[in-house]
């Protein structure tokens, strides 16, 4: 029961979310400082995680290659094709579910504890729409950007580590990264992190949005947000693996 | 003119608002009084919009608020200036880009047009030049003073204040009322303010209602209330023993 209201009460933040903007220009400057925040602000943890999640993935996957009639170019395959499918979607997703998931939780529910939002109504502003509906769109434009730089480092991550620690050569992970490669992984990349983003900003904005009290309450709802974003992601994953691969 | 008809409001068990009649004037200060826990605040929110009543109807001049769409509610509400209890200013922007807001939202001019606006009611209320700090660089009283600055930023033609005085010192208090009081006066508002701050009920009210557990039990101006007969009314204004003791000797 508990379920269906909450779903419902989520339905409802999202049509509510489809109005007409009373002024198309403050929406959209609020849309791009949105973009700025969820995105250059992300990018610097993306490409961290990223370089070692290549690098990790490179040196297990030589770890795992003891058979000597297998080729080490392989390993570029691995990590180019694990990087593609399914770390730098959905691993990128969880890191950015905890930082931007929270990060919008903690705002909305603070402002709706500060009568902020209130303030918003009053005014004539319908604030789902002000204040949801940028940081969706923002999230749905960036964090897709952030899954390709998070699949580019750490394949690149992986090929500098190779080279680094000697395991193999440049040219061996790159004929091995070449010859595996698929557009439609990259399709598939990109349908998770759309679904993704979309889970994270919408679920953390309904869970900020709807704070009832003070600071312990908005504490809750950032890590509501967060597992929720989670489980969502990694529920969503296997669903899309299934439907998609 | 506001008019509320019969409003009454219930979360779960609890009935917070019965059968609340009353009008509130043009170009007065028309307070709403009670003790913590009455429903001024449910009945600030149900007249600005934010709650729904369950009975009742409310009325702006004469169109009732429940019947109005969406496009008419936010005409509405762009005639309604609000000051919240913790004045509601947003932490992120400058007090001049809180005040910029309503009017880049509702109203866009050239810059410099909408600047000189801010500008003059920034000096309305006492704070001129403090348009570039933020709220948290101010003292209660002055975010007080920038949420009034806000809320009459676009004219409205209705001011609502919720408990204006919580959290001031005497003085400071005194300078909001004043200020509250010479705004409606001055622009010919409809005010109406929440509070249990008899200084500020007896300085400057022009028609009160008194709330007990959710019931309008008493409605007068500053000079009955003095003498009114009711219990809970007289608890409320007499709450110190030094004033119950003025009351004694006056009447």
């Amino acid at each position: 029961m508990n379920f269906f209201f909450h779903f419902g009460r989520y339905l409802l933040m999202l049509r509510q979310m489809l109005s007409k903007p009373e002024n198309g220009r403050m929406y959209w400057e609020e849309t791009v400082r949105q973009m700025a925040s969820i995105g250059l602000g992300s990018v610097g943890i993306v490409a961290f995680v990223a370089v070692f999640m290549g690098g990790v993935s490179a040196v297990q996957t030589v770890y795992q290659l003891v058979a000597p009639y297998i080729s080490l170019t392989v390993v570029g395959s691995i990590v180019t094709n694990s990087s593609i499918l399914e770390l730098g979607p959905s691993v990128t997703s969880l890191v950015l579910a905890g930082k931007i998931g929270s990060n919008i939780a903690s705002e909305l529910g603070y402002m709706r504890s500060s009568e902020q939002i209130d303030a918003l109504e009053i005014m004539g502003v319908n604030p789902v729409a002000y204040l949801v509906g940028p940081k969706i769109l923002a999230c749905l434009t960036m964090i897709p950007l952030l899954v390709v730089i998070s699949i580019s480092t750490a394949i690149a991550g992986g090929m500098v580590i190779c080279q680094l620690t000697g395991l193999i050569t440049y040219d061996q992970f790159i004929e091995g990264a070449r010859s595996s490669f698929l557009a439609y992984d990259v399709f598939f990349a990109m349908c998770k992190a759309f679904t993704f983003a979309f889970f994270i900003s919408s679920v953390s904005a309904y869970h900020g949005y709807h704070v009832h009290g003070g600071a312990l309450e908005v504490g809750r709802a950032s890590t509501k947000a967060v597992v929720y974003c989670c489980i969502l992601i990694l529920s969503g994953d296997y669903i899309l693996a299934e439907l998609l691969l | 003119m506001i008019q509320l008809k019969g409003i009454g409001k219930r979360f779960g068990e609890q009935q917070v608002l019965q059968d609340i009649h009353a009008s509130f004037g043009q170009g007065r200060i028309n307070m709403v009084i009670g003790a913590s826990g009455s429903g001024k605040s449910v009945l600030m929110k149900i007249m600005v919009g934010l709650v729904v009543p369950d009975q009742g109807e409310l009325f702006y001049e004469n169109s009732s608020l429940g019947a109005m769409d969406r496009s008419e509610k936010q005409v509405l509400r762009q005639n309604i200036g609000m000051l919240f209890q913790n004045a509601a200013l947003f932490d992120s922007l400058t007090v001049e880009d809180n005040l910029l807001f309503p009017l880049r939202m509702f109203k866009p001019a050239p810059r410099a047009q909408m600047l000189d606006r801010v500008a003059y009611c920034l000096e309305k209320v006492g704070l001129a030049g403090k348009g570039p700090l933020f709220p948290s660089e101010l003292s209660g009283g002055m975010k007080k003073r920038v949420g009034i600055a806000r809320a009459i930023v676009l004219e409205p033609r209705y001011l609502f204040c919720d408990e204006p005085n919580s959290g001031l010192d005497p003085k400071t208090s005194l300078r909001i009322d004043h200020l509250i009081r010479d705004l409606t006066q001055e622009f010919n508002i409809t005010t109406v303010v929440n509070t249990h701050d008899m200084n500020s009920v007896l300085e400057c009210a022009d028609h009160i209602i008194f709330l007990h557990k959710g019931r309008k039990t008493w409605e007068g101006d500053r000079q009955q209330i003095l003498k009114s007969e009711n219990e809970d009314l007289n608890e409320l204004v007499y709450a110190t023993r030094h004033l119950q003791q003025y009351r004694d000797q006056a009447f």
